[in-house]
Formats: structure tokens, sequence, C-alpha cells
């Protein structure tokens, strides 16, 4: 079955992005397909490489940096939330004037359009909120 | 634009939350803008202080209080977007006192019964 997940909160603050994870970990095991997962609202804030988590905790960035690595997931940060929260690429951070850009590795700025595409192309797509 | 062989879903968009006091009802309105444009079958559902975000009224300039953009003249919009299916949980609005009345665009007033074989149908839900 081919999957989509919706992350609409940030790391730490709610369990959304920690379910989302465990969600999209068992989906991959059972051998299914993750088309997109898509950030959005303060999940944005799961891609900025700038966190610097307790040691003896999760590194909740982190281990999406990896599994999108190791799946070859798309991770798409949406760049209206993003840009209302300070998230930046290089390219947004040139054209906005910023004099610094934050995503972390395996994200990508993208835009809302990319969530609709996802809903249409997948079979299921779930959401993770508060 | 929808490249994909001509797939209609169903999506809907379902609203719990007031408007102004999070972020969630403007950010998931600005889904359903740009959604319009890949021409899927749209409904948007209010339920509990969702109901809130299409109350006539709002005042949120500088001068009245909160300075913050009222956005709800967004929803009267819709419309133009072929976005016209709109439905608000009844039981919601009778806790909060409120009318179709009270509200500032035409939405079909569901029980739980008619909300639930609304979602029943549903490909897509992106709840906020």
């Amino acid at each position: 079955m081919k999957f989509a997940i919706l992350v609409n909160e940030g790391p730490y603050q709610h369990q959304a992005s920690d379910s989302a994870y465990q969600f999209a970990k068992a989906v991959l095991e059972k051998g299914h397909e993750i088309f997109r997962i898509f950030f959005y609202h303060d999940g944005v804030n799961n891609g900025t490489r700038l966190t610097v988590p307790p040691q003896d905790d999760r590194n909740i960035v982190n281990r999406w940096s990896e599994l999108a690595k190791e799946h070859s997931l798309d991770l798409v940060v949406c760049i209206a939330a993003a840009q209302r929260r300070g998230l930046l690429d290089e390219n947004e951070a040139k054209r906005q004037g910023k004099d610094a850009n934050n995503i972390a590795a395996g994200f990508r700025i993208s835009g809302l359009g990319q969530l609709i595409e996802a809903g249409i192309q997948s079979e299921r797509l779930v959401v993770f909120g508060d | 634009m929808p490249e994909e062989e001509g797939v209609i879903k169903k999506f809907l968009y379902l609203n719990r939350k007031a408007p102004y006091g999070s972020i969630y009802a403007l950010e998931s309105l600005e889904v359903v803008l740009i959604g319009a444009a890949f021409e899927q079958d749209i409904s948007l559902a209010f339920i509990d202080d969702g109901v809130y975000q299409l109350k006539k009224g709002q005042k949120t300039s500088v001068s009245d209080g909160i300075g913050v953009k009222d956005f709800s003249k967004t929803y009267r919009a819709l419309e133009g977007y072929d976005v016209e299916k709109l439905y608000v949980d009844k039981k919601s609005m009778d806790e909060r006192g409120l009318t179709s009345d009270d509200l500032l665009v035409d939405v079909e007033i569901f029980d739980e019964a008619q909300m639930a074989e609304l979602m029943e149908q549903q490909d897509v839900i992106l709840s906020s």
C-alpha cells in the first residue's frame, strides 16, 4: 500500500512527530511504500538542523534525516509555514535576504501542492497532530 | 495542476479550533485555497470550536484589540474557487448558542450521524 504522512506539530512539544516516525518505520517494515512525508504548521520545525537536544533522549530531527536517507524518503516542509516560523534553505535565505539558513539534511522546502498531490497519489494519508 | 489521469478524490478539511487563538484555522484555509487548483471534490466541516471560524463580525484590528489580520472574508471567497460544500456540527452550534444567522456563509447543519457518514465517504481527511 502507498502511504503519505502529514506531521502538524514540532519536535518535542507534542508527540505527533514521534508517533509519525514510529508509524513510518512500521509502514516500511511491513513492506509498504511511503510516497511523501509532509510537514505543516509547527511540523516544519522538525526540519531545522540547529537542535541540540539532551544526549540521553531521542534526537528527533536526526532520526528523520537518517530514516529519509536509509529509505530514500521525500521529506517536504511547507514553504509558507516555514517562512512564518523561520526555517530556510540556502535558496530561500538568499531570496529573502536572510543571513543564514537552517534546514536539516534530507528535508526539502516546497509548496502545499505537494501535500495535495500526496493525498491524490497515495492510498492513505495519515495525519499526526495535536 | 493535476497531471495525473484526472483522478478525483474526496477531500475533507476538518476544522475543530477557533480562529485567532491558534494558527490552524488560517493555515488550513491556505491548504484549501491551494488545493482548489487541483480540481478535487472538496468539503469543509466545522466541529467544536471550529464553528467560530465562520462567525460574522470578527473584529481583529489593533483598535479593536488584538491586531491580527481578519481572514474571515476568505470563507466567502471559497465559492469563487468552486468550494461550496461547507458543513457545521449541530451540537457544536447549539452548545455555543449559534444559529446559521450568526454565520457569514451558507452552510449545511449536520447532526452527528450525518457528519460520521460524510467522513466515511472521504478519501482524504485533513484534520487540524
